[in-house]
């Protein structure tokens, strides 16, 4: 991760307190509108060539950032600069020749796919959008290129997503992405779908991809085995909110947020010994609902560690050095 | 005679499909001791869930199972369902993956909880409430006494699933089995699950069956381990004998490819080559051959037996063939 910030420091994309609240019908016919506050003021920075990982519960807002950082739900508030602009708000027409270096590839892999268009026509169809001056052979020639780096026979370009497995078509989804030789790719839990012994076929086709084309990804993840080996560094979201931001070995190794310490060792490890000796932080109820999130501190209802203050104030965004910041009062006693 | 609480012999079952007959499990022989808890590992299509739903008699309409099931000394398998009703939802039980697809979405939690017990035990009305709230409470359920007379989809997914064990817990069952109770579920959520679990089999002495593909879930709660692989059962051991000393090459490989949150990752992550077989087409020999970095050429002929050694360990693999 150093070795990548210092050879290129400026950021391919830096998101500054972005915002989406939705708004909900009020209670009864004339209740007031209520906010769904489901990204509330995210800021970071990713660089080229760096993978940054967004963990959290399901309901966190993970999901929501990704596309909302890819204009695909319209932010309510804040920029996302992208390649020193800010895209928030761009029309279409200037969106549109944007949309060629930003990728997404998505959770389940069968859904993602058109089931009547062939994967050959699945995977063109970017090329087809975004460079119309290419000619048929080319285009078909590209596909083909494309199709055997993912690890599918280019033979069966005319067949339809419904003869694939899941592990195959998410390769025909990461086609489809990679065709245009993008700069950014949001993977949205682009594994959770798959069994265990495809999983690593396809992180290992994401690192391979992103060493030989200078990707950047954005890997959202509630996984966080799979997060710890892909990602440079770790943004951990609660309820729309940053709760710690760091790179990996720091995140892992001395986590400094209540919520990130229980996260981590909730996950189990396969190893019986370490499994049932290792020391947990079991966490009590559920996610409370974004649309009347806790005062203070989002966490405190859930946080063994909750005080007072923590009722009242809301923790600022606390920088421990350069590569880590941290949401919360009491971080320095953790 | 043996105290096994379920016995399980050479179950088979296969389906009918308009693609030609699938045998979605074969040879399965296993048993469960009262207080034990087995994992069932293997990834989708593998045939873990169809051997309970067969051992509970739940397979689909085109589906037949053939050998045997004992609870205790009663044959089970096949059983009229009349007589099956006495032990299943009584002292054997069952949860799902996805909680929202088993409860009726049209009744509230008190009428779907106090049914059974109604049913089962003849008890009030009254009583058969008192004895839900009362299971609500202990599943960790907060606010049981008024939560109890909602509808299931006022419940958050971690709140459903343990409304659902609390529901399979209703009439103290012997056997619980859970296919994959915590795979929709967030992590946090997911470990107040398996304390839940461990608890009961520390205070009930209930058997449980933990059919999952998340070995981290087994390494944490199981005692011995069955590994599927095509329908059949590649490797048991106890959970030690398969966490350290694993012998067939899937679950050799199962292990090596999965991630581990507490060691910094190496550059490339181990993965098994190929994809799981397709059960209507299954090579012949040994299932896994097409994967297998210790392929040899009897695998492509001949399928490997379960080779028995050690206590109680098997592996259905050439290798243990002692040559």
């Amino acid at each position: 991760m150093n070795a990548i910030r210092k050879k290129k420091n400026v950021p391919i994309l830096s998101v500054r307190d972005l915002k989406v609240h939705f708004s909900l019908p009020g209670k009864g016919f004339f209740g007031p509108e209520r906010k769904l506050k489901a990204v509330d003021g995210i800021n970071f920075d990713l660089f080229p060539g760096e993978t940054l990982g967004i963990v959290g519960e399901s309901g966190c807002g993970k999901s929501t950032l990704g596309r909302a950082i890819l204009q695909l739900i319209p932010p309510t508030d804040g920029q996302v600069v992208w390649l020193g602009r800010d895209i928030v708000g761009a029309p279409h027409r200037e969106m549109q020749p944007l949309r060629r270096d930003l990728q997404i590839i998505f959770q389940d892999p069968l859904a993602s796919l058109n089931p009547r268009m062939t994967i050959g026509e699945i995977i063109a169809e970017p090329l087809v959008t975004h460079k119309p001056e290419l000619g048929k052979d080319e285009i078909k020639a590209r596909v083909k290129r494309m199709m055997a780096r993912v690890g599918l026979l280019p033979q069966m370009i005319n067949r339809y997503p419904h003869e694939f497995s899941g592990g195959q078509c998410q390769r025909i989804g990461i086609a489809r992405a990679m065709i245009l030789e993008p700069k950014l790719i949001i993977c949205d839990e682009p594994v959770s779908a798959l069994d265990v012994s495809i999983q690593a076929q396809i992180v290992n086709l994401l690192q391979e991809l992103q060493r030989e084309f200078d990707l950047s990804l954005i890997f959202i993840s509630h996984d966080l085995s799979i997060v710890r080996h892909i990602c440079h560094r770790i943004l951990v979201l609660y309820l729309g909110n940053l709760m710690e931001l760091a790179d990996r070995d720091s995140i892992y190794a001395a986590p400094k947020h209540p919520y990130t310490k229980a996260l981590i060792s909730a996950v189990p490890i396969p190893d019986p010994e370490i499994e049932r000796t290792k020391e947990r932080i079991v966490l009590t109820g559920d996610l409370p609902s974004p649309i009347n999130p806790p005062s203070g501190c989002v966490f405190r209802t859930r946080c063994p560690f909750a005080k007072d203050v923590c009722a009242t104030d809301v923790p600022s965004v606390d920088t421990i050095n350069d590569q880590h910041q941290v949401a919360c009062h009491f971080h320095e006693r953790m | 005679m043996t105290n096994h609480i379920l016995t399980v012999e050479n179950l088979r079952a296969r389906f009918q499909t308009p693609d030609g007959e699938v045998e979605a499990v074969n040879d399965i022989n296993f048993h469960i001791d009262p207080g034990e808890t087995l994992g069932v590992v293997g990834e989708s299509g593998s045939g873990k869930t169809q051997i309970f739903l067969a051992v509970m008699g739940l397979l689909a309409k085109n589906g037949k199972a053939t050998g045997t099931v004992r609870y205790k000394d009663k044959d089970i398998l096949n059983i009229p369902s009349r007589q099956l009703n006495k032990i299943r939802g009584v002292t054997m039980s069952m949860i799902f993956q996805d909680p929202m697809t088993s409860l009726n979405p049209f009744l509230k939690i008190s009428k779907q909880m106090t049914e059974v017990l109604v049913e089962h035990r003849g008890m009030s009305e009254g009583d058969a409430l008192k004895r839900a709230i009362n299971m609500l409470d202990r599943v960790g359920i907060p606010g049981a006494a008024q939560r109890v007379h909602m509808y299931p989809h006022e419940f958050s997914g971690g709140m459903r699933q343990r409304v659902m064990i609390a529901m399979a817990l209703l009439c103290d069952p012997e056997v619980l089995i859970a296919d994959e109770p915590t795979t929709a579920l967030d992590v946090t959520v997911q470990a107040q699950i398996l304390d839940l679990l461990r608890d009961l089999k520390k205070d009930f002495n209930t058997a449980i069956v933990m059919i999952t593909h998340d070995l981290g879930v087994v390494a944490g709660l199981c005692d011995r381990v069955m590994v599927m692989y095509g329908g059949r059962i590649v490797e048991t051991g106890t959970v030690r004998d398969i966490f350290y000393d694993s012998h067939h090459p899937y679950t050799e490989g199962l292990l090596k490819s999965m991630p581990r949150i507490d060691t910094a990752s190496e550059e490339h992550l181990f993965a098994i080559p190929g994809q799981p077989p397709n059960l209507q087409n299954l090579p012949k020999g040994c299932a896994y051959q097409e994967r297998c970095a210790y392929v040899m050429d009897r695998c492509c002929v001949s399928r490997p037996g379960l080779f028995g050694f050690d206590d109680g360990r098997a592996s259905a693999c050439f290798r243990e063939d002692g040559q």
